[in-house]
């Protein structure tokens, strides 16, 4: 029997039409983020997506909910602080890997230290589309763009093994080319109470000729169908993070329930913060300690 | 010989020594024996060693500033002495600790009042009461009675338990005695109780949070820098047991980042830092103009610029925030004048935050943040929740299209909340349409600009006046804005009836916008102008000049570090 009230992903439209280049890994994330929403039943109005500044960040006007066009590297703190404030909105942070693993770095290893129940899609393409091609900080070495004409001299960002290493309780990899899988990664991850990581290759079909659609899909082996592995089994996770080159894992990596920053503030029980009563405070009592 | 009914106090040692503690424990005696009082310490950027010092002023009638001459200096070391000698004066005492103290060399009219601190507080539990020794010793010249300073030895040692309740209590009794047997003369300052009042003692950045906290404060991210640290512990201290959600974050720019994603659910959010902490917000500033997200951010000034003197004063961050972060948006600058404006500030910034949705600044400076004083109760009579146009849900669901940024006459737009049915909308980083939607046409930007401009107009239409004092006909005006304020005030009263009667005051409590026609009119009718600011380049003298055309020449302009001392107002105002 159907619901006639369901939600489909056409309910996440805006009346805007994507900007990106015909053939961007963005696109399949755009779909897969409004099919996620609309079969977790979440009503636009009650999810907040906070974006970065690229390409990605453009998606602020193509997906229907309350959204926060945010600075460039600075999607997690804005998240927390919504979160915090209003822990019954679902909150969406989505970047890209310029945004969230260079300028925001240090934002992202701090928000794995709080694990606020925050979902974090990072569309990484491996280049800095939006500013036309210079190399990003998960360009492998050697990575020849405008910024680094001779190649890169620096290694990549390890986002999977350094989230692992920092505690992070959900960290999976998503791939464009792979719409369906990704969908569901995002359903996972958005119910997932904690903060949760999803790095989603998302080839750039402009600016990026080394990590291809085709180069990825001669790589990656999915975790989520690989014999003995554990989504729980933290060793196993680590070791799989440090696999790099001719094969690429993607899935889930790990997933496990550590205490969430919202559920052990005493003083987020009950109403929402924004949810209660605004009135002036009697201080009388707090003057005390001043007199 | 003469008496006067104040006192100006001074310690000094060692950080580590205890100073602050003794010169809190000094003001508290004095405010609960019915006196007014105001300190000022001065501290190195360290946390053992160097030279600390704190000064607490005592009088009868409102204090709100230092003189740089001292009544009585406590020395624990030998250094105190060597480096403010100069500041006595006939009839002042220097009580030193004689068992690490010698040879100090005498000058003609200051009593020099050895007590053995060391041997004393030992004798009660511990040399690192010497200050407390030294406390008993000055209560015993200024022949106060011992009970008040028992009480609050009781309360300040309260949390640590009856052992050193009753070492301390000890301390201050031989240190009594032994004064009181070694000087038996009159002291200069003569103290009897005063009527009892309802003050409490606090410092500025307490007073601006509690402020706060009374007008719906519910969202507090912050990153710890001097003369800004004490509102964030203080409201950490208080956020669980009132119900702020409290978060020490990462950084800066974290910390203001956090502050509008909460503002922009819905939350009443304030952060505090200083100079340089403020650069690091800047991007963010911008965010919340462009976004008109409602913020309130608290900049307690230091000496810069980078790294500067982090534990001095200066008011050097006016222009900084005048101009703070690329493009024009419209910003509000308050700027308290004392510990009393800064509770009212911090209480109305967030009301003023969500009417204009824009981010508010509050500007204080370490000499008011970090220096207490005697203010009467803090009363929330009068105080009210204002949240602009904030739309209901019933509301909204009235409206066929809602547009968060619609054109409107005074430049605000209605408001919804995420969560919120039809009320969708982005917060755009970009410049944006109506709706919040990404937006590069040429008529909508400049619409969009002038709409955001719109809004400081509409509040420069019904914001309060600038504060005269004095004579509001006498021709010879002085300019002042924050912590200047209370030297000017204090100067001003020690001054002949006819040279006051010639002096008027002007403050500046809202730095920005600037009351154009007010600050022009009465400079225009003005035969003097002198302007007093704690910064080297006169910096709301630039903005007056800026904004009137009116260029003041005659200025008194300090920039060491320290704050006006009141000799020298004194002098200037009676050169006018």
């Amino acid at each position: 029997m159907t619901n006639k009230n369901m939600l489909t992903d056409k309910d996440f439209l805006t009346k805007q039409k994507p900007t990106w280049c015909p053939g961007c890994g963005n696109y399949a994330i755009w779909i897969a983020m409004r099919q996620a929403l609309a079969e977790l039943n979440l009503d636009p109005h009650k999810v907040l997506i906070v974006y970065g500044v690229g390409c990605s960040g453009n998606d602020t006007n193509f997906i229907k909910t309350y959204a926060w066009h945010s600075l460039h590297g600075r999607t997690l703190p804005t998240a927390i602080g919504a979160k915090l404030a209003n822990k019954d909105l679902t909150v969406i942070a989505m970047g890209g890997d310029g945004d969230g693993y260079g300028e925001g770095l240090g934002h992202f290893l701090h928000a794995i230290r709080g694990n606020v129940n925050v979902t974090y899609i990072v569309h990484d393409n491996k280049v800095y589309g939006l500013t036309t091609g210079q190399t990003a900080p998960t360009s492998d070495r050697g990575f020849k763009s405008k910024s680094t004409p001779e190649g890169t001299l620096d290694t990549a960002v390890n986002p999977i093994a350094l989230s692992l290493a920092q505690g992070a309780s959900f960290v999976a990899r998503g791939f464009s080319g792979q719409a369906e899988h990704l969908k569901n990664i995002f359903k996972a991850a958005i119910l997932h109470q904690g903060f949760s990581l999803v790095d989603v290759f998302q080839p750039c079909v402009t600016f990026n000729k080394i990590n291809t659609f085709k180069w990825f899909f001669d790589r990656l082996y999915n975790l989520d169908e690989k014999k003995d592995f554990s989504k729980t089994n933290f060793q196993q996770a680590l070791a799989e993070s440090m696999i790099w080159g001719e094969k690429i894992p993607y899935g889930v990596f790990y997933q496990d329930q550590k205490p969430e920053y919202v559920a052990s503030l005493t003083q987020l029980q009950g109403l929402a913060l924004v949810k209660r009563p605004m009135k002036v405070r009697d201080i009388t009592k707090l003057m005390y300690e001043f007199k | 010989m003469q008496t006067k009914q104040n006192l100006s106090w001074k310690i000094g040692g060692e950080a580590g020594f205890g100073i602050k503690s003794a010169g809190m424990m000094l003001a508290k005696i004095f405010m609960k024996t019915g006196y007014e009082t105001f300190d000022y310490t001065e501290y190195p950027s360290l946390i053992r060693g160097g030279h600390n010092t704190y000064q607490v002023m005592v009088d009868a009638l409102e204090v709100n500033s230092v003189t740089r001459e001292v009544d009585i200096l406590v020395a624990l070391n030998k250094e105190t002495i060597d480096l403010h000698r100069d500041e006595l004066n006939f009839g002042s005492m220097v009580i030193y600790d004689k068992d690490k103290i010698s040879n100090i060399r005498a000058v003609k009219g200051i009593n020099f009042l050895p007590i053995a601190l060391t041997t004393l507080a030992k004798q009660a539990g511990g040399e690192l009461m010497r200050n407390v020794v030294a406390l008993g010793a000055t209560l015993a010249v200024l022949e106060q009675p011992r009970n008040i300073a028992d009480q609050v030895i009781k309360e300040t040692f309260g949390s640590k338990g009856g052992e050193v309740i009753k070492n301390n209590l000890l301390a201050l009794a031989l240190g009594y005695k032994e004064a009181k047997k070694v000087y038996q003369e009159k002291f200069i300052c003569s103290l009897p109780p005063q009527k009892k009042n309802n003050n409490i003692l606090i410092a500025a950045n307490e007073a601006l949070a509690l402020g706060a906290v009374a007008n719906g404060l519910n969202f507090y991210a912050g990153y710890p820098m001097t003369p800004s640290s004490s509102i964030l512990q203080y409201v950490a201290s208080i956020a669980e047991k009132v119900g702020i959600v409290f978060k020490h974050a990462e950084d800066e720019i974290s910390v203001i980042n956090m502050c509008l994603g909460a503002a922009h659910v819905g939350a009443r959010a304030m952060t505090a830092t200083s100079g340089g902490g403020f650069a690091l917000m800047t991007e963010a500033l911008g965010l919340a103009g462009i976004t008109e997200t409602p913020l309130v951010i608290v900049d307690s000034q230091r000496p810069g610029p980078a790294t500067g003197l982090p534990t001095w004063t200066e008011q050097g961050d006016l222009q900084f925030m005048l101009h703070a972060a690329p493009g024009d948006f419209p910003r509000i600058i308050m700027a308290p004048g004392d510990t009393r404006e800064a509770f009212q500030m911090g209480a109305e910034a967030l009301n003023l935050a969500e009417i204009y949705q824009t981010p508010v600044i509050i500007l204080l400076d370490k000499f008011l943040s970090e220096g207490s004083s005697t203010v009467p109760e803090f009363s929330t009579h009068g105080l009210k929740i204002k949240r602009g146009k904030l739309l209901s849900q019933e509301q909204l669901n009235k409206l066929s299209k809602f547009e968060r940024y619609k054109l409107t006459v005074d430049g605000i737009s209605t408001r919804s909340l995420p969560g919120m049915k039809n009320g969708l909308f982005i917060a755009n980083s970009d410049e944006h349409d109506s709706g919040g939607y990404s937006s590069e046409n040429a008529q909508n930007r400049q619409q969009q600009v002038d709409k955001r401009a719109a809004k400081l107009q509409s509040f420069a239409k019904v914001m309060p006046e600038p504060v005269i004092y004095g004579h509001p006909k006498a021709k010879k005006t002085v300019v002042v804005w924050g912590s200047t304020k209370g030297p000017v005030l204090d100067a001003y009263r020690l001054l002949s009836k006819k040279q006051q009667s010639n002096i008027k005051i002007l403050q500046l409590q809202y730095i920005w916008p600037l009351a154009t026609n007010f600050v022009s009119n009465a400079l225009r009718h003005s035969k003097q102008i002198l302007l007093i600011e704690n910064n080297s380049s006169a910096q709301l003298g630039q903005l007056i000049a800026q904004e009137t055309g009116i260029i003041i020449k005659n200025k008194l302009l300090k920039y060491d570090g320290r704050p006006f001392f009141r000799e020298e107002i004194i002098k200037a105002l009676s050169k006018l």
